[in-house]
């Protein structure tokens, strides 16, 4: 079964980074996948247009808990305006890939990413 | 690592009493049945031998009615396609219920792009049919009523007797597909008043690949597979001789070992889920909790999802599954627990534990020991979850 993922992604499985919630987050995106009904909550802190921490709660399954992971890794340090640009295909070959059924489990971290961003440009007032 | 097979309603290991029957019908008796000279009459015979074993197996008066295939979805599509065929003229509804397996459902989805009418029945919380919409249901046009004996991924057992009683008389040909009962309780087709019953040799020990469907006499159903004269006409192909005769033997250590088995399963499959529900909380059972299979157990894990789940479990050695073998590979959360009403989260942390008769206490108890570690690590990554 492990055979269906790639080792990244069961590494991230195995031990997910950043998981949890961020009290007082700048931003928040919380998403549901239509088509498995999984759930994903992203949380960002943003310092100066920097996001300083990422951390997520995901409900689904192990591609989704990997993507959840990685892109919480990837954002980090990142500008809001680089981090507007982290699609699914960049999480995607950050795993070394998913099996074409799982994709569809990356866009729920792109999704839940792009929301916070604006959840926080809202708060922002811009 | 120690690996735990949980997972037999998928399928289950060869008995190696099996294999050593099937054996010599590879090399030394390799003859095709059809065949007049001493290398025919040999597998021959061992084909009426495993017909004739299984057929007193399962109740069955004549041998003639029991006609070998290729596993159970060749049963369950021969059932449903050649009664559809036989009797279009009469009518072209069919009842069939919402949980079964996709060897029926797919079929029956397809006769409706034919032009033919199907009843899916509605189940309830434990999976049963709702016996007054099934006699509802049933009108002048029905020519086919196909419900499950047991489910594979809940155990479920269905009131099959009944529902023989309320078909009967009204030219309906009634099919069951006894698939995962064969070999954990007892079936037999008079019993049970069937016209027409599926059964897989893999699922009880037996190899892959080989089943056979009891046709009463009498039952209008229009050949599936054309070709040569084999089985009366019914079957064309050449006999799956080793196959055949694995699942003869199957039918004989199951006959010999079925009552102490099931009784030693339903122990151990209870001490599991007294285990689990004794250390987990928000822990559901999914199935009837008395009419079930004695080796099923499906578990619903709220705020987790299944498939993370029995990812852990695998990194632990353990298989088990999230539901049919077929559909673990789909999106969606299961039919049959989508059919139960349950929820559309819950279903998708259910995990199905399927024993079989080589699980011991000792393995049980490792996987009671694994599972809340497990469950509290992914509970606390949900979103769903406040604990
Ligand atoms: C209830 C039921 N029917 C039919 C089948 C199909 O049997 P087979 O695998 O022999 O084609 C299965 C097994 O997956 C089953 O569980
Ligand atoms: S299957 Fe739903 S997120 Fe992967």
């Amino acid at each position: 079964m492990e055979g269906t993922y790639s080792e990244k992604v069961m590494a991230h499985f195995r031990n997910p980074h950043n998981v949890g919630e961020i009290p007082d987050a700048s931003g928040v995106g919380k998403v549901g996948n239509p088509q498995c009904g999984d759930i994903m909550n992203l949380y960002i802190k943003v310092e100066n247009n920097v996001i300083t921490d990422a951390k997520f709660k995901t409900f689904g399954c192990g591609a989704a808990i990997a993507t959840s992971s990685m892109i919480t890794d990837l954002v980090r340090g990142k500008t809001l305006e680089e981090a507007v640009k982290i699609s699914n295909r960049t999480v995607i070959e950050a795993l070394d890939g998913l099996p074409p059924i799982k994709r569809h489990c990356s866009v729920l971290a792109e999704d839940a990413l792009k929301l916070a961003i604006e959840d926080y440009r809202k708060k922002q007032g811009v | 690592m120690k690996r735990i097979y949980l997972d037999h309603n998928a399928t289950t290991p060869v008995d190696p009493a099996v294999l050593e029957a099937m054996m010599p019908f590879f090399r030394e008796q390799f003859g095709n049945a059809s065949s007049v000279h001493e290398f025919g009459r040999v597998t021959r015979m061992a084909v009426d031998r495993a017909r004739d074993s299984i057929a007193k197996f399962l109740g069955i008066s004549s041998a003639s009615e029991l006609v070998f295939t290729s596993g159970g979805t060749e049963s369950d599509n021969f059932a449903v396609l050649g009664v559809a065929k036989a009797l279009r003229d009469k009518g072209q509804h069919i009842v069939t219920s919402a949980i079964e397996h996709s060897a029926i459902l797919n079929t029956c989805k397809f006769l409706e792009k034919e032009g033919y009418k199907v009843t899916y029945l509605k189940v309830d919380e434990h999976g049963l049919v709702d016996l007054d919409e099934l006699r509802d249901s049933l009108t002048g046009d029905t020519i086919l009523v196909s419900i499950m004996l047991a489910n594979n991924e809940i155990g479920t057992i269905q009131p099959i007797e009944e529902i023989a009683r309320m078909v009967k008389g009204k030219g309906i040909a009634f099919h069951v597909d006894a698939v995962q009962a064969i070999g954990k309780i007892p079936v037999d087709v008079k019993k049970l008043g069937v016209d027409l019953l599926s059964l897989s040799g893999h699922k009880f020990h037996g190899p892959k690949g080989v089943g056979a469907i009891y046709i009463r006499k009498g039952t209008a159903i229009t050949t599936y597979q054309h070709g040569g004269h084999q089985e009366r006409n019914r079957r064309a192909g050449t006999e799956n001789v080793p196959g055949i005769v694995g699942m003869g033997k199957a039918v004989d250590l199951a006959r010999e070992h079925m009552a102490a088995e099931s009784a030693r399963m339903t122990a151990l499959r209870d001490r599991l889920h007294r285990g689990i529900a004794n250390t987990i909380k928000y822990v559901r059972l999914n199935g009837h909790p008395e009419l079930r299979l004695p080796n099923t157990l499906n578990i619903g894990f709220k705020f987790v999802e299944g498939e993370s789940i029995l990812l852990n479990l695998d990194m632990e050695g353990i298989a088990a599954s999230t539901g049919s073998a077929c559909t673990s590979g789909s999106l969606e959360p299961s039919h049959v627990l989508t059919a139960m009403a349950v929820d559309a989260a819950d279903a998708q942390g259910s995990i199905r534990f399927s024993l079989g008769k080589d699980n011991t206490e000792e393995e049980i108890d490792y996987v009671i020991g694994i599972l809340p570690p497990i469950i509290e690590r992914l509970r606390k990554m949900s979103p769903l979850y406040n604990g």
